[in-house]
């Protein structure tokens, strides 16, 4: 954390909302409790290409990505709707928290693989599990806090813990947070709009609830 | 030296994965960089690879790069040069 997390209250909580989320498992996008898309692609590169399509982005850095930036990449950009970009938050106060269990293993195993030849310094860079807040951070202009963590399983208690901080001392307005993991086939991501202000349909931010989405 | 620059496009477009990208949206002397193909610094070092995985050949000279990769025709001018001085 950086200099702006000096003199932390974590006693002033006040009310915070989840308003928006995000769950992409098993070939399908949940939306707010609502299935948004899916497809009958067996590999993850291509359903991670179908839903780029979907998303209508036409982003072509996102064709450069490693898996692990392209998940978390696509489960941004199925966030933050128009609703939050009207919002003009400060970028400054915008910040990304993520976790996963398996770090940028994929990638690293490619990397390790690629060393045969000569290494791919494309692949390289995608070697730390924090390029991914990198990648969402560009696209967004997210410029506030941000950090990913290992855990080995989703930690909705630390991330109700860590963005509550965040948000309550007014070091940020707005979090993206949750988990994005990828490991050979295995892929799972659930982010989280997390604000100030709620807004129709808003959850209340907390690890009940968070949970409760992810399952 | 056409044979060679249509080869270098398809192998560009491979290496750098440039989706939705064709070989003859590509100018023999578009700039590669920026105002060009807007390709970035890793891009750069990918091409490196590409020279050495394709061609055989190294840029030793950092300063080179520049010139060496500014377009696709001088890409092509160079590896002429140097695999007729190395065979």
């Amino acid at each position: 954390m950086g200099d702006a997390a000096k003199n932390i209250d974590s006693t002033s909580n006040t009310a915070l909302y989840i308003n928006a989320a995000v769950v992409i498992r098993k070939n399908e996008v949940i939306r707010n409790g609502n299935l948004v898309f899916s497809s009958q692609q067996e590999s993850l590169p291509a359903f991670l290409g179908d839903l780029h399509h979907f998303t209508g982005a036409k982003y072509q850095r996102f064709y450069k990505m490693d898996a692990l930036s392209k998940l978390g990449w696509l489960a941004a950009e199925l966030l933050l709707d128009d609703h939050y970009k009207s919002m003009e938050y400060d970028p400054a106060k915008q910040g990304i928290i993520l976790s996963n269990a398996n770090s940028s293993l994929d990638t690293d195993i490619r990397y390790q693989e690629s060393m045969a030849a000569i290494p791919s310094p494309a692949i390289f860079v995608y070697t730390l599990p924090n390029i991914v807040i990198g990648e969402i951070a560009i696209r967004h202009g997210i410029k506030g806090e941000n950090a990913f963590f290992i855990f080995e399983k989703f930690n909705a208690q630390f991330i109700e813990q860590y963005v509550s901080v965040l948000l309550n001392n007014n070091i940020l307005h707005a979090c993206v947070c949750g988990w994005v993991d990828v490991l050979a086939k295995q892929y799972d991501a659930a982010f989280f709009l997390v604000e100030k202000i709620g807004r129709e349909g808003s959850k209340p931010f907390n690890a009940g609830i968070l949970n409760k989405i992810y399952q | 030296m056409e044979k060679l620059m249509s080869d270098l496009k398809e192998q560009i477009i491979a290496q750098l994965n440039l989706q939705d990208m064709k070989p003859e949206d590509i100018g023999d002397d578009q700039p590669l960089f920026i105002e060009g193909l807007g390709l970035d610094s890793i891009d750069a070092l990918e091409l490196i690879v590409l020279l050495q995985q394709q061609y055989k050949i190294k840029i030793s000279n950092a300063d080179e790069g520049p010139k060496v990769f500014r377009s696709v025709r001088t890409m092509a001018e160079y590896i002429t040069a140097h695999q007729t001085t190395n065979v």
